[in-house]
């Protein structure tokens, strides 16, 4: 900031409030259908105050789930959507550190055109390659499988190139002076890089547990029973009712409770998360 | 503790650059040896192929009695300093200690008493649970210098380990290096482009230029005998006045002006002669050689004044109690007078250097 004006102050704080509402306004308004009974949205109108059903909607939806779109337990979907999430974001991190790895301090032939390679794949996201890769996950019998649900999704260009990024920042008298006090390639990485990537870890594992959570196109083609569906696919499923009205309430309910682990993997992970974006001192 | 013996080494870049060039050097156990040189003489390189962090093209090195050229530098048994100092941030200063012994499997009562050892030696004591990043660049040094201590090596390698750290730091760190070395005794292998550190840390000089060895020697016979021309600009400060000159009959002129008599040893002809600040003196007689003052430099105990005799640039060392005047008639001696070939720069050897080296 060049010049404090009084004005310019309250026109920061105006558009940055006016931005805040943007982004809380749905939030606000999925909470406060979740705690409305079903009757209150016959109107066409969406209720903006709370109403008196929240404790029902929330007990229902966590014992018995929503028998009339054929959703099991919200319990169950939760689960799968956690192990997912967890399953892509580690995998992503030991695949795309490990890669980055070699790609900086090994030199083996053809490096540069892997790093290319993984760097083109960038372009590529999931559902430009969506029919190739389901043909290739049903073939090898993944179908309905946590395993299918993860393995298609868990190489990381993105995290790939975070990682190498990050070590050509680390000098490379550190790995000399560790190969001179006896550390081999492993123990230098799991000695020195690995503590030293903490915090690019931390807020890399945010990021990619909020993406796997995330997911929705890909769990909806692998998934065909309902013991593996994700808690996203089951909101699209309550949204989405034939021959009858989406029932708003516990669809919100289920939204609600769908934020909820992203929102605790961020606030108890935010110390860690915004040093590993803003550090720069090595 | 060993000796190091390095034979007609050279490193050559995929490229085809030559950074060294057949370089030879015995260092003796226990001996201080200086590599000096400005940046991109190959010193470092050198250096690094010393420690095994370069490969070598040609030519052996020796450690103790083994060649390494082959060996990791693990297990060279030699220990490094680096210019930043390279600690592990996320270590604390104990463990940036210990951590070469752990991976070495020394039992831990024996890296306990090794790194208190070291860090009595070095006052870092009250520092070694701190992490790198609390200390300052001093102290870094010094944690940097144990953990080159506590490994007890065959030889340290210094990479120009005082060059982050402020002049006032850096002298007394000077200080504290020699003086560990000597009690310590191990051989030593320091690279620097300071001629100043060159001149008071080594036991032997090595000034390098191109990748070559110019020349090899005690501080003081590379200060009062240089090898050629570059020799004698690189070390000594203010550096050497080197003028061309024409010898005839054993008078010595510059651009005509006749600056001294009576040199023996030097074939008449054309070549360049040297002279260092401090052996130029005002002429007490009429007779001398007029020196026109162009600016001074007050350095308190002495005083450098730069001037020009027949246009050749030429800086003298005098006490500040002479008085100064715009134009002023100085005298050389000759015995004090350095040749070099004009063409090569190589030095001309006198029959006066056997004392000159004194």
């Amino acid at each position: 900031m060049i010049d404090r004006h009084p004005w310019l102050d309250a026109l920061a704080h105006a558009v940055l409030i006016i931005g805040v509402l943007v982004v809380a306004f749905p939030v606000y308004v999925a909470v406060i259908a979740s705690t409305h009974g079903p009757n209150d949205f016959m109107s066409g109108l969406v209720p903006l105050l709370p109403g008196g059903e929240m404790v029902a909607n929330y007990r229902s939806m966590l014992t018995d789930g929503l028998s009339s779109s054929g959703a099991p337990p919200l319990g169950g979907m939760l689960l799968n959507s956690l192990v997912m999430a967890l399953a892509i974001a580690f995998g992503k991190i030991v695949i795309s550190i490990l890669s980055a790895y070699a790609i900086v301090y090994f030199r083996f032939p053809f490096r540069a055109v892997a790093f290319w390679m993984i760097f083109i794949t960038l372009m590529l996201p999931v559902e430009v390659r969506i029919v190739p890769t389901f043909k290739v996950v049903a073939d090898l019998g993944l179908l309905d499988s946590y395993a299918g649900l993860t393995i298609p999704l868990i190489a990381s260009a993105t995290a790939t190139f975070l990682f190498r990024q990050f070590f050509l920042t680390v000098p490379d008298e550190l790995m000399e002076a560790a190969r001179i006090d006896g550390a081999g390639p492993l123990k230098f990485f799991r000695d020195i890089l690995l503590p030293l990537s903490r915090t690019n870890i931390a807020a890399l594992f945010v990021i990619l547990f909020i993406y796997g959570w995330n997911q929705y196109l890909w769990p909806l083609m692998v998934t065909t029973t309902s013991s593996h569906y994700t808690i996203v696919m089951g909101i699209k499923r309550m949204s989405d009712v034939a021959d009858a009205l989406p029932q708003w309430n516990v669809v919100m309910t289920t939204v609600v409770l769908a934020m909820l682990p992203p929102v605790i993997v961020v606030v108890g992970m935010q110390r860690l998360f915004v040093k590993g974006l803003i550090e720069t001192e090595k | 503790m060993s000796a190091i013996e390095i034979a007609a080494v050279s490193k050559v870049y995929a490229g085809g650059v030559r950074a060294v060039s057949e370089v030879s050097l015995s260092i003796a156990d226990g001996e201080f040896i200086v590599l000096v040189g400005p940046s991109g003489c190959g010193k470092s390189t050198l250096l690094r192929m010393i420690a095994g962090l370069e490969t070598i093209s040609s030519g052996t090195v020796t450690i103790g009695s083994r060649v390494v050229n082959d060996i990791d530098p693990a297990a060279r048994n030699i220990a490094m300093v680096f210019q930043n100092y390279a600690l592990y941030p996320h270590m604390s200063v104990y463990d940036n200690l210990a951590y070469g012994l752990r991976n070495r499997g020394v039992p831990k009562a024996d890296i306990d008493a090794r790194v208190a050892e070291a860090a009595r030696m070095l006052e870092i004591e009250p520092f070694l649970e701190r992490k790198p990043k609390q200390l300052s660049g001093g102290q870094r040094q010094r944690v940097a210098m144990g953990r080159a201590i506590v490994r007890k090596p065959d030889a340290f390698l210094f990479d120009e380990p005082l060059s982050n750290l402020d002049a006032k730091l850096r002298v007394s760190m000077r200080g504290e290096i020699r003086q560990l070395q000597r009690r310590l005794g191990v051989t030593s292998v320091y690279v620097t482009h300071d001629q100043l550190e060159a001149m008071t840390l080594a036991d032997r000089i090595v000034v390098l230029n191109g990748g070559r060895v110019e020349q090899v020697g005690r501080p003081l016979d590379v200060y009062h005998s240089p090898a050629s021309t570059f020799v004698a600009s690189f070390i000594g400060s203010p550096a050497m006045n080197l003028a061309d000159a024409e010898v005839m009959g054993g008078s010595v002129a510059i651009g005509g002006q006749v600056v001294a008599r009576g040199v023996a040893g030097i074939v008449d002809g054309k070549l360049t002669v040297g002279l260092r600040a401090e052996d130029i003196q005002l002429a007490t007689s009429g007779a001398g050689v007029p020196f026109v003052v162009r600016y001074v430099e007050e350095l308190g105990a002495l005083r450098l004044v730069h001037g020009s005799v027949e246009g050749r640039h030429l800086t003298m060392a005098l006490s500040p109690d002479l008085p100064l005047s715009d134009e002023m008639k100085v005298a050389v001696a000759a015995d004090r007078l350095h040749f070099f070939e004009g063409a090569s720069g190589r030095r001309l050897a006198r029959p006066a250097d056997a004392q000159v080296g004194r």
